[in-house]
């Protein structure tokens, strides 16, 4: 199961709503081992398409760096799909590289850039298998000024 | 000579689980070689029809290989190679 606070799901899906008709895509850090998703780092699509993602190649160095600097690891991976149903392509199945994340994915063809839902579903890829989670969303904890 | 190799989650099983190897090498592709003979499958997951997979990036000392020679890229003595997958996919 995906537990996620409710501000990462609102960014996740703006995101996806905002880079409609194109495939938005990125990555929530979280402490190593954890399974709790926290820090949320929206990428570049650096393959700027309506049909496929990819984190630039540099960015992709930054970012492990950074994460591993912080002893964090990708606790989800999320992209958009936004023609087609929010389940893993057989390129996202081939592809899929991160056995510990969680791979969530938005469709946005509903609505597009506009509000309104959209489809938010989670998996796990483990050497091409992909098995359904359940997403539970929780309050987001107010910082204390 | 020795050369810090950093490594995926997803290839540790040829590393017994192991965040970074050593390994030598004056060149990138020698330095697969090397990997190879230690952790055999290794090059497999790196390479295909003799090229640097599509989906694997390969970094010397934060460097992009595919800058910098690819296969040809030359090493030395204290330099660090990191490999990462590609994180990439879409509905294509």
């Amino acid at each position: 199961m995906l537990t996620i606070d409710q501000a990462t799901y609102d960014a996740i899906v703006a995101h996806a709503k905002r880079d409609h008709p194109d495939e938005a895509c990125g990555i929530v850090a979280g402490p190593e081992g954890s399974d709790r998703p926290e820090r949320f780092i929206e990428m570049i699509n650096a393959a700027g398409s309506p049909t496929f993602y990819e984190f630039d190649s540099t960015d992709l160095f930054q970012l492990y760096k950074d994460m591993d600097e912080r002893d964090e690891e990708p606790v989800v991976i999320y992209h958009s799909h936004t023609a087609t149903e929010a389940y893993p392509s057989r390129t996202d199945i081939g592809l899929a590289s991160e056995p510990n994340a969680h791979y969530v994915l938005v469709s946005t063809r509903e609505h597009g850039n506009n509000d309104g839902p959209v489809e938010f579903r989670s998996y796990r890829i483990i050497d091409a298998v992909v098995t359904e989670e359940d997403v539970t969303i929780t309050p987001t904890e107010e910082s204390t000024p | 000579m020795a050369i810090e190799v950093r490594i995926p989650t997803i290839l540790r099983t040829y590393t017994d689980g192991a965040k970074a190897v050593e390994a030598n090498g004056a060149t990138l592709t020698a330095l697969i070689d090397d990997l190879e003979g230690s952790h055999p499958g290794l090059k497999g997951r790196l390479l295909e029809n003799g090229d640097l997979r599509r989906f694997v990036n390969v970094y010397i000392n934060d460097e992009d290989v595919r800058f910098i020679g690819g296969l040809e890229a030359t090493l030395a003595d204290g330099d660090q190679v990191v490999v990462l997958p590609a994180v990439a996919g879409g509905a294509r």
